[in-house]
This record gives structure tokens, sequence and C-alpha cells, in this order.
């Protein structure tokens, strides 16, 4: 927990010399610090700080625009209920109100065991198959509370382990990019100007 | 067809300057100028929030807008991101503009608090000012403003109040780009947006202050000025900071007679509006209790210093020097510091010791500079020529710890101009990470460093390094940077654990293989360049002239001079040790703080048979004096001040000096007429005239160019020989003085330049004493430099080298030891707000010569030479090159002065660690 693992760092210099800029590699480095911990720590984002030649508030000036990168632990499946218009309309409220009491927590809170956190978010572009929601951003679209209580009780059995990765999982299949398509800054790299972090 | 093409482009190139319809006056402004500037250069102020002169323009507050036209019909454009083009229209005063104004004032005061009666910048305020100027009567906003905690801490200086915020991005732009610390940034972007540091790691930049200066809210907050003053009850004067010897302008404000604020002034040479947090807070020693008010003496037999009267202490002082004087003649005598006050007061002392006193072994510097020669006699450049130079060398401390100002100047030249920086250093520095090539040499071996930097012919092996660490290929490269057009040199002292002789071989070997170089001194001390100017050094008289080549000219008016060349710091500590110094004058000087070998110098002040102290407070060192005679600090005294590049400007009186404290020069003439003389000055205009009627190198540097526009940036001494061809540059008014914004910015400053103007010819209040008219040969009002006979200003030649590297012992580590920003030094120590800041005596060793003692970084470690024995905290530094240790100089308790021998070409000390947890204070096993 905290600063990224040996492989995590391997897989950070990979990505870093992905860029021209060192500091584009800043957001999919959030990524790999939320995809290890689940969220992003402090402890994290001043490793990726010092990985990237930043300051450390840097960092957390770009994390803290993203909603999706958690800066306080969460559960290992984020729900998210849209209560926007659409799902407003259709029974969105109604929808949170009811995972709120199966789950036991209000929204913005993450269940005791761990396992679950809930969230209302704002619309999540699938109005047409209101009311809906996410878990860890896969989307459960035009549903009943019946098939959420279903939902709930698969995840927290692990039965929808493949269809729902733990919270901050990308993708399963990691993209590779090939050596000579990186902009590199080995040797050969772009000249980096005085004063300009790599 | 081709042809009028041609022409017409070559027209476009010819033409400098276009021309842009203001309100319906045509106006000529530079190509690629911005529409706020070039309106506010011909009178017209757009209001702003975000747009800074000192930095890239943004268009993050929207206040700028206005109708801009460039052919395409009008629109609304910010003024600050439209440069200007010909033909280009702009309204400023048009009902879309005031209406698009009007909104975004009602935007921004959404969630501003308006609790000015409440807020510090209330009354100086650009929302505020702005508002009034440009804003709606009231706000159509009825919902509940956004919360935050109210100030919060984001550094030991500075609070921050996110209520007040308007989001102009000011603060973190300065921090980015400015200052190079990004160490506060927009954070939790969007609705809730607000400038934030990271969690526990503060805003701790030497340039804080300057966010609070440039703030246009009351949002940025320094913890020194808060709930201190109201801004209609300052009073303020134009003056230059004397904190280190950049020479920074200033407005020292003032309410009921205590100091409170120092302001930056925007002057293009120097500052750019930019100060230091040493520079910006340190005024807080001027109003500290500890000053001294009056006079102590310590009578015969007594233990103790007590009060006295002016009269007895004069009488007391005089009596110790005529003594020794008669006694053990006047060689006997040394005077030691003076580069802490004006040029005036520098003057006055240089005077007294070479006429009354009868000595020549007269010192600024504390043996923790450059042999004065070399600082006055060297071809100088100025800090505009050194940012402007293709290649800066830097062979000298820390620049960001010692001159910060200067290192933001140095940043920007290479950050945004593209400068080459070549740092020759024996630690990582500050300038490091800026640095095309960077240097390792051990301490001691510079010069061998730099003749292979500069020979050509002798061919580097490859397995060379010269220097003892850089290897040959990298000493190649940077060979290379040398050569690549002009050469500018910051030289000062890398580290005080060795002599000064190394670096001063090394500028030799340098001028010699590339004559075109010139030098920029780099020493701490405020007015230290002033001090040699005027003659505080041995075999020195003012204006830069030898003592034996100026004896003639001066000799007409100056009574006596003393025979020959006097000793210097070193030699005068020596000397006083070995009991051949009668009388001993610190003049702000504490040797036992600031001489490299605090041991010589105890012995020094033990052995000297009579000490007189001038100081602000009782330091060490003027604790052990026989008489101390209480001076005025900065801020209560006017005069001159000098910048490294020789820059003279004015300083100005604000306060009133404590109880009866005085100016040194007053002091100084006072003490000539106890010793039955008289200096034949009465102010610190009758000292200037003199000085500039005596010393060749401020001829034709008159009081009168010193007070005019042209002065106002200061003058550089030694350049200047005809008074009457100055053009006459900008004035305050035209300045744009990041202090003081906001739409009645200028009745301020013209408040300020006039109140300065005011100041200079009125006699110094705080003079009481009752002086002698003048010596009418002293007379006379602004000298015009025409003279006959006045000798040509030193030139430095190298001497012989000091010859080969000091023999290298494996066993030992050698002591690199520079200064910090925060230090024990007196001002520092004396100021609450900076005092907590200095770092302490910690000893940086690379990670690989710690590693075989077994410990790591916060183990304590017995440090011994052959001088003493200290423990200190190790740091493990990757900074640090193997075999050297680190160690910041005069840091509170016990530290580098224990450690080094003057007498020894290096400092070598050997580490052993502690078995058991050794005292955290008081010294080794030789207390």
């Amino acid at each position: 927990m905290g600063r990224l693992t040996s492989e995590n760092v391997e897989l950070a210099r990979e990505i870093i010399d992905r860029y021209p800029r060192s500091r584009s590699a800043l957001i999919p480095l959030l990524h790999v610090a939320q995809e290890q911990d689940g969220w992003v720590s402090t402890e994290a984002m001043s490793h990726i700080a010092e990985l990237l030649g930043l300051t450390p508030v840097e960092v957390l000036g770009t994390a803290s625009f993203y909603g999706m990168f958690k800066r306080e632990p969460v559960g290992r499946y984020v729900v998210s209920v849209c209560t926007n218009i659409s799902c407003l309309l259709l029974g969105g409220e109604e929808l949170l109100e009811h995972c709120e009491a199966r789950l036991g927590v209000k929204a913005g809170a993450t269940t005791p065991d761990g396992v679950f956190t809930l969230e209302d978010v704002e619309c999540i572009a699938a109005c047409t198959d209101a009311p809906c929601l996410q878990v860890n951003y896969r989307f459960f679209l035009n549903i009943t509370h019946d098939e959420v209580d279903r939902l709930l009780d698969d995840l927290r059995a692990g039965r929808r382990d493949e269809e729902v990765p733990p919270h901050g999982t990308l993708t399963r299949v990691r993209p590779r990019v090939p050596a000579e398509r990186w902009s590199g800054h080995g040797a050969e790299g772009l000249p980096v100007l005085p004063g300009q972090s790599r | 067809m081709a042809e009028a093409d041609q022409k017409e482009k070559e027209e476009e190139k010819e033409k400098t300057t276009v021309t842009v319809t203001l309100d319906g006056q045509d106006i000529e402004a530079e190509p690629g100028e911005l529409v706020i500037a070039a309106a506010e250069r011909h009178g017209t102020y757009i209001p702003r929030f975000c747009y800074h002169p000192r930095m890239r323009e943004v268009g993050m507050c929207r206040m700028c807008i206005v109708e801009i036209d460039s052919g395409r019909g009008p629109a609304l454009q910010p003024a600050c991101m439209a440069p200007v083009a010909d033909g280009m229209k702009v309204d400023t005063e048009s009902a879309r503009t005031k209406k698009a104004q009007d909104g975004v004032l009602e935007f921004l005061l959404i969630n501003h608090p308006l609790d000015c009666p409440v807020c510090d910048k209330g009354g100086e305020c650009p929302l505020q000012d702005q508002t009034l100027a440009f804003g709606p009567g009231e706000s159509r906003f009825v919902e509940e403003k956004r919360h935050f905690e109210k100030p919060i801490p984001i550094s030991d200086l500075v609070y921050l109040d996110r209520e007040r915020c308007v989001l102009c991005d000011r603060c973190t732009r300065f921090a980015d780009e400015v200052a190079g610390d990004p160490l506060i940034s927009f954070i939790d972007r969007g609705n809730h947006t607000q400038v934030n540091t990271f969690p526990d790691d503060p805003f701790a930049s030497y340039f804080s202050g300057n966010t609070v200066q440039i703030c246009p809210v009351g949002a940025l907050l320094a913890r020194p000025y808060r709930f201190r003053a109201r801004p209609w009850d300052l009073d303020q004067v134009e003056s230059t900071c004397t904190a280190c010897s950049v020479g920074c302008r200033i407005a020292v404000q003032s309410s009921s007679n205590r100091l409170v604020r120092k302001l930056g002034v925007d002057v293009d040479p120097v500052n750019w509006g930019w100060l230091c947090d040493k520079g910006r807070f340190d005024f807080e020693a001027v109003g500290s209790d500890d000053r001294l008010g009056a006079p102590l003496v310590r009578a015969p037999g007594a233990e103790d210093l007590a009060e006295a009267s002016w009269s007895q202490a004069l009488a007391a002082a005089a009596e110790g020097i005529t003594r020794a004087r008669i006694r053990r003649g006047p060689e006997s005598i040394a005077v030691l510091g003076g580069a802490r006050g004006t040029n005036e007061d520098a003057y006055a002392w240089s005077k007294l010791a070479r006429t009354l006193l009868g000595t020549d072994s007269v010192d600024a510097q504390m043996g923790d500079g450059l042999p004065a020669e070399a600082v006055v006699g060297l071809p100088r450049a100025t800090i505009d020529a050194a940012c402007a130079a293709d290649t800066i060398l830097l062979l000298g401390p820390d620049v960001k710890e010692e001159l910060p100002v200067l290192y933001l100047r140095l940043r920007e030249a290479v950050v945004e101009r593209g400068a080459t920086l070549v740092e020759l250093s024996p630690v990582e520095t500050g300038m490091t990470r800026y640095a095309e090539a960077s240097l390792r040499y051990r301490p001691g071996e510079v010069t061998e460093l730099v003749r292979a930097l500069v020979d050509e012919s002798a061919a580097v092996g490859d397995s060379e390094r010269p220097g003892g660490l850089a290897p040959a290929s990298a000493v190649r490269e940077a060979a290379a940077l040398l050569r690549r057009g002009s050469l500018v040199c910051l030289l000062g002292r890398p580290s005080l654990a060795e002599p000064a002789q190394p670096v001063v071989d090394a500028a030799g070997v340098l001028l010699d293989a590339l004559p075109e170089t010139t030098f920029l001194p780099v020493l701490r001390r405020g007015n230290v360049a002033g001090a040699l100017d005027m003659g505080l050094a041995p075999g020195l008289l003012p204006g830069r002239i030898g003592l034996d080549q100026g004896r003639p000219w001066l000799a007409r008016e100056w009574e006596a001079l003393p025979g020959g060349r006097g000793l210097d710091a070193q030699g005068i500590i020596t000397a006083a040790a070995e009991g051949r110094v009668g009388c001993l004058v610190l003049v702000g000087a504490d040797p036992l703080a600031d001489f490299p070998d605090r041991e010589l110098a105890r012995r020094a002040l033990a052995g000297a048979g009579f000490v007189l102290a001038v100081d602000c407070f009782l330091t060490d060192s003027s604790r052990r004096a026989d008489v101390v005679l209480p001076a005025a600090a900065f801020g209560e005294k006017s005069g001159t001040t000098t910048n490294i590049e020789g820059r003279v400007s004015r300083l100005h009186q604000k306060v009133t000096a404590p109880g009866t404290a005085r100016a040194d020069w007053m002091i100084a003439a006072e003490l000539a007429f106890h010793l039955g003389g008289d200096l034949g000055f009465d102010s610190v205009d009758t000292i200037w005239d003199e000085i500039e009627r005596l010393a060749p190198s401020h001829q034709g540097l008159t009081r009168a160019r010193l007070a005019s526009p042209e002065g106002f940036d200061g003058i550089v001494a030694g350049t200047v020989h005809d008074a009457e061809t100055h053009g006459g540059p900008p004035s305050m008014a035209q300045t744009d003085s990041p202090g003081i914004q906001g739409a009645l910015a200028h009745t301020k400053v013209d408040t300020l330049a006039s109140s300065a103007m005011g100041t200079a010819d009125k006699p110094d209040p705080s003079s009481g004493l009752a002086m002698q008219p003048p010596d009418p040969s002293g007379g006379g009002g602004g000298g015009t430099g025409t003279v006959a006979g006045r000798p040509a200003v030193l030139r430095w030649t190298p001497g012989p080298s000091a010859g080969g590297p000091p023999p290298l012992d494996r066993y030992s580590l050698r002591l690199v030891t520079s200064r910090r920003l925060y230090d024990d030094g007196t001002f520092v120590h004396h100021s609450p707000s900076l005092a907590p800041l200095a770092p302490g005596a910690r000893l940086g060793v690379n990670p690989a010569d710690l590693a075989p003692l077994g410990v790591g970084t916060g183990a304590r470690v017995q440090v011994t030479s052959g001088r003493g024995r200290v423990v200190l905290e190790a740091v493990a530094d990757p900074g640090v090159p193997q075999g050297s240790v680190a160690l910041a100089w005069n840091q509170p308790g016990p530290g580098a002065a224990d450690l080094i021998d003057v007498t020894l070409a290096v400092t070598e000390v050997r580490l052993e660690t502690l078995s058991v947890p050794a005292p955290t204070s008081g010294r080794g096993s030789d207390a």
C-alpha cells in the first residue's frame, strides 16, 4: 500500500519511456497506482512525482481534477448510481435509496467490510437505459431493485469476478507498445531543454 | 510583382513599431507587445488581476476584457492575451467593454467573502479598487458562498485564505515560472478549485513572500505583517535592501515608527520587483527588543558591561585608542567590519582609520570573502551582462543560498533565454539543475580544474581527473562551452573551509586564457562591495585605488596616511591572538560568528589590548568588548549602498533608532572629535560629496544624479564619467510596481517617489549631534569630476599561483562549508519569523562514505579536525562527492568554525560514530 511496488516501478518506467516528455505519463501512472491499491494515496502521488521529476503538488493538482481517481480508500467495488435527469425520472433516486438500505451505508460511504463503496453520480451517458448504475465503471443498465440485490450478492460472493475486476483495474489486457515506437528518451531521446523536467 | 513584394517585406522588416488606435487615439506600440502593456504605457489602465508583466500571460481572470477590432469587427478579448497589430482598434470604454468588465467582477465577487474590514489587503486591494472603479454596484447572488477553513499556513511565513482567492494563478505561476519551486498548485479543479500545497509538503520556497506581494486580493498573507497595520496608516520610503549584496530596490513601510513591511520595487537592472524571504522579513530584527540603545562600557577591572553616556563611552574609546597608539604605535590598531553599513559609514571609518587612527589594518570582510584587490580590480560585469552572456561560469558559493534574487535572474536567463551555465563547485548547489555542465572538484583543487578547462594545449588524458573528480570527457565538453561566446564568471568563495587563494588563482588562469572574461563578485554581506570601494581593505583607498598610488592624490585632503600596507582580517586576527594588536575596533563585525576559524577568533578577542565594538546588538564578539557603541540599523539611517555590480543606490531613513543609537559615520565623526581631530563632514550628503570628489571610481556620481530618475535604478560606479549625458530612463511612476497595484496605484507610487525625493535634501533627522561646520576645503555641492591628478582605478593582475594542490590524505574527508540563506547571523537570529528556519548544522556525507561507518541519515557522528571536534547529525547526501563532507556555515551551535584552521590549504576531518548518544549541543572534548 502506498508507494509503487518494484514491479509497478518497472512498468512505470516503461510507460514514461513512451512519451517525449515524462510529464505526459502522469495520468497513466496514476492509473497504475490506483490499480495497485484500489485508490491513489499521498505516498503513491509522492512516488509518482519522484519518478516524473515533478513536485508532489503538481501530481495532486492533476489527480484531484478527476473524480474517478479516489484519494481516499474505497471498497473493492465502487457502485455509482446515476441520479441525473433521465434516471431521476425513471427511479434513480429510489434505486440509490434501495442500495443504501441494502448496503447499510449512505451514498459516499464504504461498507464496514470494505467491499462496497456507494456513490451517487451525475449523468453516466446511458440515458436511453435509465435507471442505470456502474460497478467499477462497468455498466448495469435498466436495472431493477431485484437485479441490484442479485448483483450485490453475486459481487460479494465473488461470482462476477470475470465481469467486474476490483476497483482500479483498467483492462485485463495491458497495452504493450513496441519499444521501437516509444518516443524514447534514452540515449537518442528528444533533447531536454535546460530547466525542463524530463 | 515579386520586386514589389520584396520591397514590402523589407519595409515590414524595418518597421519597428505598429500603430494601434486606442480609444480613438493613435498610439505606437512595439510588435508583439500586449494590448494591456501598450495601453498602460500610454496612460490607459486596463483593469487586471492575473496579468503580471514579469510572468507569462494566462488570461485567467478575464478582467482585462476590452473590445478589440482587428479588421473583422469589434470583439471582446482579454487585453493581456492579445498582441498588438497594425491598424488594430481597441476600445476600453465602450458600453460592451464596460458591461463585460462589470460582469467579470460580479462573477469574481460571487465567492469572495467581502470581509474587507478585517482583511489586511483592505485599502490597497486591487479587487476592492477595481470593483469601485469598474464593477457593479451590487451583486445578484443570493446563494451560499463557498467556504474553506480560514487562513491555513502554507509555509512558515505565508498564510492562505482560500475563500478570498480569485484563482488568478499569479502565486502558482510565480512559484513555478519565476522561483522554480512549484510547491503550490490548483487542486480539486472544478467547482471547488483552490490553491494549496501537497499534504505535509509546505511552500518552503526562499521566495514565498513574493506571492503575498503579487496576490491581487487578501488570500495570501505574510505572517510577519498580518494584522500589524492598515495600508492607510503606512508611511513609506524608497530604499535598497541590504540583507545581501544584490541591492534589490524596495519600498520600506512603517507604522507608528516601527518597520512593518518591505516590498520589492521593479527595476530592470536588478530585482524585477522580487525579493527573497530573508530580505523581505529581516526588518523584524530592526524593531527587536534586544537592540542596543545606549553605549556600554566595561569599567576597569569590572566583569560586566554597564550602560554609560555617549560622552563617557566616547571618552573611554578615545582613551583606549590613544593608549594603544602611544604605547604600541598606530600599526597596532586594527578595524574589522564596515560591510553592513552605508557607503558613507564605510567612508567615514576608512578615513578615520587612515588619518586619525593611523592604521591601514582595516578589513570589511571577515576572511570569508575574496581578496579586496581582486574584487575591485577584476573587470566587472553587471547582473544584466551576466544574464545576457552566452556562457555563465559559476565559480563560487551556492547563489541560491547567498544571493537569492541573483539566482532568480540567472535562472530566468537559463530557462527563458537559453543561456549556458557551467558550474564548478565542490558539492551540488541550487544552480546545479540548471547547469549544462556541472563539474565537481576536490576542495583546494579548483585551480587545477580551471587550468584544464582553459588550457587547450595541455591534452588531458582520458584517465585524468583535473581537480580530482571530474572525468576528462566532462572537462572537455565544459571547456568547449566556455569558448562559445561571451563569458561572465561569477566569482566567490565556494567554501570557507579553504583559503580564497585557489579561487583567485583560478580567476587569474581564466583571465590569462580568456582575457575578454568579466567577473561578477559573489559576496554576501550587504554593502561589502561599497565598503571595499570606500577603502575598507588593507592597501586600498576610496575609489578603487591602491594605497601608494593614491597617496599623493588623497594627501591633499586627508591629513596623513599610514606608511605601509596593513593586515587583512586573517592577519589582524592572527596578530591579535598573538598579542600584537593594541586596539581592535569591530564595526558591526562578529569574528566569533563570521571568521572561519573560531578558536583563533576567540584568542584574538582575548589577546587584543582594547576592544571597541560598534554594533546594533550584543553579539558574542561585542559582548567581549571594552566599549560598545550602539549603531543605527537598516531603515534608521539614510545614505547609499553599493551592490556586487558596483551599483550605487540610495537608502532612506524610515524610523528612528532605539535609544541614542547613531549611524556608524556619526560615531566615527564623534570619535574623531574625541581623538582631537575632525573628519570634515556633518551629514551623509557632505560625505557623499567628498566621496564623489575624491574617489576616482565614483567621479561624476553626484547626489543630484542619484536622486534623479536615473538614480532610481542605481548607477554603476566606475563606468560613469559624464554627468551630462544621461537621458532619463522611466521614473518610478511609470514603472510597474507589483506591490502597489490597482486603479489607485499611480497616486501611491507618486507619493513614494516624491517622499523619497523629499528626504534626500533634508538633514538627517537623527543627527542630533553637535557637529562643527565642515572643513572649508571639504565643502561644495556636487562635484564635476574635473579635478586634475585623479589616479586611475586599480586593475587586478594575477599574482603568482599558490602552487599545486594540497596532498591527498586518503583516510580523511575534506570539509566544504558555505552559507545557507537562513543561518545564525545577527539579523536572522533576531527576526522571530526567520530564526526557526535555520536548517541547523548537519553533515552531508556521500552515502558511500557513510556506509563504512555502518550508519545512515540521522546518526550522530563525531567530526574531528586538527583544530577541534564537534558532534553532528549525519545526512546521506549524494550531492556531496565521495571524499568530501558538506556542512552549512554559521548555524546555531557548534559547527564548521570549530573545525577550520585558516592556516591550512584544506580542512580535513575524520568521522567516527558514537556508541553512546551524544549531547545535542556543546563543544567536543576540547571545550
